[in-house]
């Protein structure tokens, strides 16, 4: 399979008045053609400032990316001039879907005028071409009676139909990539559940590649084929989806296993969580991250970062211990 | 939308799915409307807005500017009477055909002065919020510098230099005074700043917004971020100072013309109809009081109107 994303090595920091936020510490990662990849870790640990590095989306100043190179197709995003990234890759190539869909649409413009403008943009189509198109978009996310619908505002739509709208506008130009920003946290679980088999079928029908941020390790499951497991602003753990789930070798992805409830536990039993917090990035990491909150800690956690190794088939951590060979202290 | 009535058979009944339990579709130019329409005072305003814009253009077409700028010093100073409903002013010209071609002038003042501060108010205050840091900076001491004079000083001055001179411009086959395009131009140039500053301050936090950095993830130009996103969602307050703008541009010119310093005889404005009727306030009411009343009318009814559109353009105010 040829690979569609190549990251290398990125880094990201934001200069605040408080000090250096240390948001995105060297990730490194790549998707096939047509893969779904998964991201998950807790909020804060620098999943969303990733993929917003990736098309140059976070603010600067007062962001900055450091180091790092973002190889789409052969073409270096990071270095790639703002118009071209704007002109060509932006919503044309990769595509963006938000985790709010209830701020991320413009309550003041139609859903038609938001569904055209890409199209415009990108396709120079003409107000004719683009309304057709739009109507075929939001007939393809399963939004009834689409023309009649195109003229409606946001206030007049559900947070599900809104996600499907935020689907269908960034589908607008046919992406290679999607990029899916915990699409479904702001949703209740039914409609969740609905808007992933939409994905999937969207995937399944027209060949998308996938990167969806989540933090919940269910969602995972039913949809990625890999899955990276970050923590302030590391990778800790990369691994298939199989292989994740049945032999997680990483404390942290440990612990978040750990932590998802589980419907035939008694209901005397507390849900488990992962005592403290995840560090302050404003302090320039030294030692391995989540050494203070670690069941398995040794010394040489305190003081040296792991890197990421590989440890078998398609599956890396970053860890100085063994999960296996350990017991928990 | 399918609601089944309490009668229909209980088989028949369908269960609502959230997508069809949402909001009753309105419109939002419909809700503000809705708002707008219970705002006793608002209305009253458009209604005189509406016979004053009738009253000058179609007054246009029963007097002619000529006979609006004829003089016959025979019949100066008459007060009201058949043939001259207003009266007569000093030189004998007829009042009535003066406030309508006056009105004339007076409302194009306002319109396009404030088409002339409105663009510029938005264009920097878009620029300095939504760009920031040094830009930001710049324009906005330079808004400061612009608001700590006292616009009427500035007014003055800058029409005692600029309005010497001009000569007559000809306008859709009518003959201007040049005073007229200066008066405008200078209402336009003091009056930008607090407009720029209330654009800024919602280019401020809507540049933050969700919808703003998705419409940038779908790759839409700088331009059109700031024109097509961010603009419409800062409507409401521009909409609203804009209106004001008008009743503004009106009384600054009315105010500079009375000094003697704006639009030049025998090109008339409400304002100008005011110079030297000073000197008869006891002797000719008739001088004043029409112009006098048709300003006040109008600058009134452009008040109360944007104050209607202030409650109907809010957002936070929901209940129609």
């Amino acid at each position: 399979m040829t690979i569609l994303l190549d990251v290398k090595d990125l880094k990201t920091r934001f200069h605040t008045p408080e000090g250096n936020v240390y948001a995105v510490n060297g990730v490194s990662f790549n998707l096939d053609e047509g893969g779904t990849l998964a991201v998950v870790g807790e909020s804060g640990c620098g999943k969303s400032v990733t993929m917003m590095s990736l098309l140059r989306l976070i603010p600067i100043p007062p962001g900055e990316i450091v180091s790092g190179s973002v190889h789409y197709r052969g073409k270096d995003l990071l270095k790639l001039k703002e118009d071209d990234l704007q002109s060509d890759i932006r919503g044309k190539e990769i595509a963006m879907v938000f985790q709010d869909p209830m701020t991320s649409l413009n309550p003041v413009l139609s859903i038609g005028r938001q569904l055209t403008e890409p199209l415009r943009v990108h396709l120079n189509y003409d107000p004719k071409q683009a309304r057709r198109r739009a109507i075929e978009l939001l007939e393809l996310v399963g939004i009834p009676d689409p023309k009649k619908r195109l003229g409606d505002y946001p206030h007049q739509f559900s947070g599900g139909m809104r996600q499907r709208v935020m689907i269908a506008m960034a589908l607008a130009c046919s992406p290679t990539l999607l990029i899916a920003d915990e699409p479904t946290t702001a949703l209740d679980v039914t409609i969740q559940a609905q808007i992933i088999e939409l994905v999937k079928e969207l995937r399944d029908k027209i060949g998308l590649s996938i990167i969806w941020i989540t933090h919940d390790l269910g969602v995972v499951a039913g949809l990625a084929q890999h899955v990276i497991v970050m923590y302030a602003g590391f990778i800790v753990e990369e691994a298939d989806v199989d292989t994740l789930y049945e032999s997680p070798r990483h404390p942290y992805t440990l612990a978040l296993m750990a932590a998802l409830p589980h419907a035939e536990r008694r209901r005397e039993t507390r849900l488990k969580s992962i005592p403290g917090a995840p560090p302050n990035l404003l302090v320039e990491p030294s030692g391995c991250p989540f050494a203070p909150r670690c069941d398995y800690v040794v010394d040489k956690c305190k003081t040296l970062n792991p890197p990421l190794k590989i440890i078998g088939n398609d599956h890396s951590i970053a860890c100085w211990v063994d999960v296996k060979a350990r017991e928990p202290q | 939308m399918t609601v089944a009535s309490p009668s229909s058979n209980l088989h028949s009944i369908k269960p609502l799915t959230l997508d069809e339990l949402e909001a009753p579709p309105l419109s939002l130019g419909r809700m503000a409307w809705l708002k707008f329409r219970r705002h006793k005072m608002a209305l009253v305003g458009v209604g005189i807005l509406v016979f004053m814009i009738l009253y000058c253009t179609l007054g246009g077409f029963v007097f002619s500017e000529r006979y609006a700028n004829y003089n016959d010093t025979s019949i100066a100073l008459q007060p009201p009477s058949l043939v001259h409903p207003f009266g007569t002013d000093v030189i004998g010209r007829d009042i009535l055909a003066r406030t309508i071609y006056g009105g004339q002038i007076s409302l194009l003042i306002g319109l396009i002065a404030v088409i002339l501060e409105t663009t510029m108010g938005i264009l920097i205050g878009a620029a300095s919020g939504y760009f920031g840091g040094l830009i930001d900076t710049l324009l906005m001491r330079f808004t400061e510098a612009i608001l700590i004079i006292p616009q009427i000083f500035l007014l003055l001055v800058m029409a005692k230099f600029l309005a010497g001179d001009i000569p007559n411009i000809t306008i859709l086959g009518r003959e201007f005074s040049g005073s007229v395009v200066v008066i405008i131009g200078i209402i336009g140039l003091t009056s930008w700043p607090y407009l720029a500053r209330i654009v800024r301050a919602e280019f401020l936090t809507l540049k933050e917004s969700e919808f703003v950095l998705a419409a940038r993830a779908t790759g839409s130009s700088t331009f059109d971020i700031i024109f097509r996103h961010i603009l419409p969602n800062s409507i409401a307050p521009i909409v609203v100072s804009a209106t004001l703008g008008v009743a503004n541009a009106i009384t600054l010119e009315a105010y500079i013309s009375f000094l003697g310093l704006g639009v030049r005889p025998p090109t008339a404005t409400w304002g100008n109809m005011l110079e030297g009727a000073y000197n008869y306030i006891d002797k000719a009411y008739w001088l004043w009081l029409f112009p006098g009343l048709l300003i006040l009318l109008i600058v009134l009814s452009i008040n109360f109107v944007g104050d209607g559109l202030r409650d109907a353009l809010d957002p936070r105010s929901r209940t129609v």
